[in-house]
């Protein structure tokens, strides 16, 4: 079966010759005619389309956007805030900085209805400190929009306000985590808060009821505000509608971003036909399908089970490259969708020095405060890094199991969990390689690419 | 405090963005350090100060986030992505061809005082890599090869200033 065609909506305009950045241009594509529409509803449509849409947030957790913003606390008398999570740090994801730089008036709109719908007081755009031309190009498209009434007071001549402003982070990942944003908003380390409150939707930024979306989520809000709930709901499949993005990047072909109807592509057509397939004279070993914290899948492995489609269990047996790439394919065969940034290794990859990297990582962005994942992140570089630079020993690929296995659930963000993955998932799958690497190491290539 | 009277301005601006004044603890040290070009520990007081904060709670945000340093760099700031999608496509040798066109290692600034090299987390551009970050302006696909030629430009740009 053949790859579907790409379906762009939220990067319709992504890369188009001759489309810029400014209001006018948004405007000659029929810009701000949605929030111009939505702002006659009245506000509990607005959430009800998006109830209806089935809409599962684009950050990373998938949680559906419309309970999100059913929960929010109305009844406190205290104004709701809204924060655009703009944190993209997830190592794989770039589709939100297209967006931002390419298409700012979208996200600007979106996050305008949303804020209409929610009346919110007063919104932020949460961008990493790292994409400081996407902050002055958020920053322009504010002033342009708020010239033309469309932001500021009394929008298009209606009794709502709301101001939107652009908070730059200063290039710590743990930011992305929704209640490490809000504390980094209010000027503080960005320790993320211990739960309950389960969502910031009752206590958030300053104590008050806040919503915290991504970016491209509020992207798809315009969307649906614009088509209706159920519309939306018709493209993709049930439980996934709508498009989704991939962010491909390793070693394919044509590395890139693409956006389909969620849940109509597989792994290996996305891989093969879309990204143009391995590089010339290598073959796919393995890939991380939804940024790197997701686990690792193995090329040549099998998932089996039974599975719902429509009313009937039906029996499943797929190789990686027949999985559909939505939410829950991914989540039943034991990785998931995250964040959609899709990593792909090649039989040119060793596996131990590929943990590596990532462990470096985690072990970088740990925020410090829960000593399980402080400690945790930092053995498991400490283990691996070891292994690739100084000596390897046999006990080591279980070594470094036990110090993953000892994270997840005891730690107060679920950053425990994306540390220890890669390394659970890796030695599951790779577990040979681990344990025979001493051996390996004295054969491989010295002039090999260097990957910690 | 020693600042461009442009950037007083911005600071008085942007405290207004939030109800709560130490809100603008992070847009505060990103201002000054763009002006002063690091943190200094009179910074550190000032704002502090000025955001009506005890000292410890900016100097406890300055040491959390990666991004702000205690002491001055070069003129122009490399920071090459280290993160899995740029090494599979050889960050880690853009980085040292970096080091060695400049005679500098990781973290240090040349000797020439032009450049500091850095490596970075994960920059949001997997598709192109490896990408590097130069002051404010990402740089897309770059090999040891395109770093030369990167590093030669950055010369020839300092050359003519002087």
């Amino acid at each position: 079966m053949s790859a579907p065609a790409q379906t762009r909506v939220i990067f319709k305009h992504i890369d188009e010759p001759g489309y810029t950045n400014d209001i006018e241009c948004y405007l000659r594509h029929g810009g701000y005619e949605t929030l111009k529409k939505s702002v006659q509803r009245p506000p509990a449509d607005l959430i009800e389309e998006v109830k209806k849409s089935g809409l599962r947030g684009r950050g990373g957790a998938g949680f559906p956007c419309g309970v999100k913003w059913s929960l929010v606390d109305r009844k406190s008398g205290k104004p709701i805030y809204l924060i655009v999570n703009a944190d993209e740090s997830e190592p794989g994801t770039f589709k939100d900085r297209y967006i931002m730089h390419q298409d700012p008036h979208q996200l600007i709109e979106g996050t305008m209805i949303s804020c209409f719908a929610n009346n919110v007081k007063q919104a932020y755009i949460y961008i990493r400190g790292e994409m400081p031309e996407g902050a002055r190009i958020l920053e322009k498209a504010i002033a342009e929009a708020k010239a033309k009434g469309f932001v500021g007071q009394n929008i298009l001549g209606t009794n709502y306000s709301c101001e939107i402003y652009v908070h730059r982070g200063a290039g710590a990942y743990i930011c992305g985590e929704e209640t490490g944003l809000i504390e980094s908003l209010e000027g503080k380390r960005a320790n993320p808060r211990i739960k309950p409150p389960y969502f910031p939707a009752v206590l958030g930024l300053y104590q008050c009821p806040t919503i915290v979306n991504n970016v491209e989520t509020l992207c798809q809000v315009k969307h649906i505000a614009d088509i209706g709930g159920e519309t939306y709901a018709k493209t993709g499949t049930p439980g996934n509608t709508g498009t989704r993005i991939f962010c491909v990047s390793g070693h394919v072909q044509r590395p890139g971003y693409y956006e389909f109807p969620a849940g109509t592509i597989t792994m290996g057509q996305l891989l093969n036909e879309v990204c143009g397939g391995p590089l010339p004279g290598r073959k796919f070993k393995a890939v991380i399908p939804g940024g790197s914290s997701a686990k690792v899948l193995r090329f040549g492995e099998r998932y089996k089970g039974k599975r719902k489609v429509g009313a009937d269990m039906v029996d499943y047996d797929w190789g990686v490259e027949d999985v559909p790439m939505d939410f829950d394919s991914l989540a039943m065969i034991g990785s998931m969708g995250g964040s959609g940034g899709v990593i792909v290794m090649d039989d040119s990859v060793n596996m131990v020095e590929a943990l590596a990297n990532i462990n470096a990582f985690y072990q970088h962005e740990s925020c410090g405060q829960c000593t399980p994942c402080r400690e945790g992140s930092l053995w498991m570089k400490k283990i691996s890094s070891r292994m690739v630079h100084g000596e390897a020993r046999k006990e080591d690929a279980a070594l470094l199991k036990s110090v993953a296995d000892q994270i997840p659930g005891r730690t107060i963000c679920a950053f425990g969990e994306a540390c220890s993955w890669p390394t659970q998932s890796f030695l599951i799958k790779f577990k040979d390689e681990f344990e025979g690497y001493a051996e390996a190491k004295k054969t491989l290539p010295a002039d090999r690419l260097t990957l910690v | 405090m020693n600042l461009k009277p442009e950037t007083f301005q911005r600071i008085d601006e942007v405290i207004t963005h939030y109800p709560v004044k130490r809100s603008a603890t992070l847009p505060l040290l990103h201002l000054v350090q763009e002006d002063a070009g690091y943190i200094s520990e009179e910074a550190i007081l000032w704002i502090a100060q000025k955001l009506e904060l005890q000292p410890i709670n900016v100097l406890e945000v300055v040491t959390f986030y990666p991004m702000f340093r205690r002491a001055p760099i070069g003129r122009r700031h490399i920071k090459v992505c280290r993160t899995l999608s740029c090494a599979l496509l050889g960050g880690y040798k853009t980085c040292e061809t970096f080091q060695e066109e400049f005679k500098t290692t990781l973290g240090a600034t040349s000797p020439c005082g032009e450049v500091t090299v850095d490596f970075v987390e994960c920059l949001a551009s997997c598709g192109t890599a490896p990408v590097v970050l130069i002051d404010e302006t990402l740089h897309t696909n770059v090999t040891s090869a395109k770093a030369k030629e990167i590093s030669a430009q950055i010369r020839a740009e300092a050359a003519a200033r002087k």
